[in-house]
């Protein structure tokens, strides 16, 4: 099980929260400029990283808001926790 | 080439030497230093490629590197059923290519893979669900594979041990069932496609992992590996839930996330269930192997994960939904919890295709329901392989399918519970 600190309520239990997904894809400005070849790499193709991977998670059953989050994918461990918009920090010297 | 074949004959005539003089079932060649096809991936599909590479297409020189030992993936990490109900008709004809080879499979490999038509049944608890399961049993029936709907009555008299009852929490209003559907003992079914295909010359190396792709001018020459590099005019992936890592090799983003993907088995009891019971609703499957353990499926964490564990909270929810099918289970102690990684594409199919590079060819994207189309998947990529060119079970399940928008979309019909 995770422990996953929200920015807001701080630590709790996994249950709490649901997993949106990874972070930082940006919905294209113009769709209609887009081939399809470009329009299903955003719709589809993701980076599925082993390793560091960065993801959206929301406290669905506590704030209710989004914030994401860096999560080695092998270990399972939480590296950071960030708020959406911000970029995922470096890592810790 | 059967020249270790097995029969009654010569679990005979091996008594007599008190079973010291079995030979191992395959070589563990050393890996030569170039072949025609490699193989990256020693699971059921990995096997059942190269073997039918040999047996069928009569390949050459066949190598299949698997990083770990055969067996230790998801080969032996699934819940062991095999159907081909699925909805739409794509799907449905592969998978009952699929079932098809199952049925002779055991004598074809020389190897018994108690495979064991004992009936799959997929529960409906709502109005929705008997309008979903009646749709896709009629679909089967069109596609000629067999499918009966049976009432809670005939459920309770096939299932004497579930609750029907009107008062449950999720009642039973009904449910499809395939009489040729069933089990498989998986691992049989690793060693037996190992042994095979061995006997037809493959090498099959374990221990040793693909690091890197190797191209020259959008031509694949062979793989870099633990062990040195292999040079190859062809390579084919089957690595389930790395196929993402092996596309980054290669240059290629997929449309494949991994998601850990829980199974959990019982003691041992007396024999009480006959056929396999499957809820997309309340999210539970369950048999009951051979050894008399119940043999129960979760479902996938939201989240990636290459860990091979998932959560407990997932376990919590199954077996909540096990139990309340099966209340007569609440005191059964389990024996073993594990996970394995699965890839999941975004419709809920596979995809078996050529890609961008020549020569380089994915078998990925199972999900969570692999284990029942192994001969098969294996069949259509040998082809694919071999021909340069898919077989027309597979054709739809090439990877521009996301580019042009003919997805198939299994999500619905069958990609809950597998």
């Amino acid at each position: 099980m995770l422990q996953i600190e929200c920015p807001w309520c701080g630590p709790r239990d996994q249950d709490e929260f649901q997993c949106g997904g990874e972070a930082h894809i940006v919905r294209p400005a113009a769709p209609e400029a887009l081939s399809d070849a470009e329009w299903a790499d955003y719709l589809f193709n993701r980076a599925n990283t082993k390793g560091a991977h960065a993801e959206q998670w929301c406290h669905s059953g506590g704030c209710r808001r989004w914030f994401n989050v860096v999560r080695d994918t092998v270990s399972y461990k939480i590296l950071s926790v960030y708020h959406v918009g911000d970029s995922p920090p470096q890592e810790n010297p | 080439m059967k020249k270790n074949r097995y029969s009654i004959f010569s679990l005979a005539r091996n008594a007599v030497s008190y079973h010291r003089d079995w030979r191992a079932a395959w070589r563990s060649p050393d890996p030569a230093a170039s072949y025609d096809v490699i193989v990256v991936g020693g699971g059921g599909h990995g096997l059942a490629t190269a073997y039918y590479l040999a047996a069928e297409h009569k390949v050459g020189r066949i190598a299949v590197l698997e990083k770990g030992w055969i067996g230790g993936g998801n080969t032996g990490r699934n819940t062991t059923i095999v159907r081909s109900n699925y909805l739409w008709d794509e799907s449905a004809h592969l998978y009952e290519k699929s079932l098809q080879l199952w049925e002779g499979l055991s004598q074809e490999l020389n190897f018994n893979v108690m495979f064991s038509q004992r009936g799959v049944m997929n529960l409906g608890h709502s109005l929705q669900d008997m309008r979903d399961i009646y749709r896709r049993s009629n679909a089967n029936r069109l596609n000629g594979i067999d499918s009966e709907i049976l009432n809670p009555a005939q459920i309770k008299a096939m299932v004497p041990a579930m609750n029907v009852s009107a008062n449950a929490r999720y009642p039973v209003l009904g449910a499809s069932f395939q009489a040729r559907g069933g089990v498989a003992r998986h691992d049989a079914v690793a060693w037996g496609f190992a042994r095979a295909a061995d006997e037809h010359g493959v090498d099959i190396i374990q221990n040793c992992e693909v690091t890197g792709i190797c191209k020259e001018n959008g031509v694949v020459t062979g793989v870099e590996t633990n062990r040195g590099m292999i040079q190859a005019s062809k390579v084919a992936v089957v690595a389930a839930g790395h196929s993402s890592v092996l596309g980054d090799m290669a240059g290629l983003r997929m449309p494949i996330e991994s998601h850990p993907l829980q199974a959990l088995v019982s003691e041992p009891l007396k024999p009480v269930l006959d056929t396999v019971v499957m809820s997309n609703a309340v999210h539970g499957y369950v048999s009951q192997s051979d050894k008399g353990e119940l043999v129960i499926g979760a479902g996938i964490d939201a989240y990636i994960g290459y860990g091979q564990r998932g959560s407990f909270s997932i376990i919590e929810g199954n077996v909540a939904a096990i139990v309340e099918l099966f209340p007569i289970f609440s005191r059964v102690r389990m024996l073993r919890q594990w996970g394995g990684i699965v890839d999941v594409c975004p419709d809920a199919c596979p995809i078996i295709s050529k890609t961008s590079l020549k020569g380089l060819y994915f078998n990925c994207g199972w999900g969570t329901g692999g284990f029942k189309a192994t001969p098969g998947s294996g069949w259509v990529f040998a082809h694919t392989v071999a021909h340069d060119e898919p077989h027309a079970l597979n054709a739809a399940f090439n990877m521009e399918r996301f580019t042009t928008g003919a997805l198939i979309d299994e999500h619905g019909a069958a990609g809950v519970a597998h």
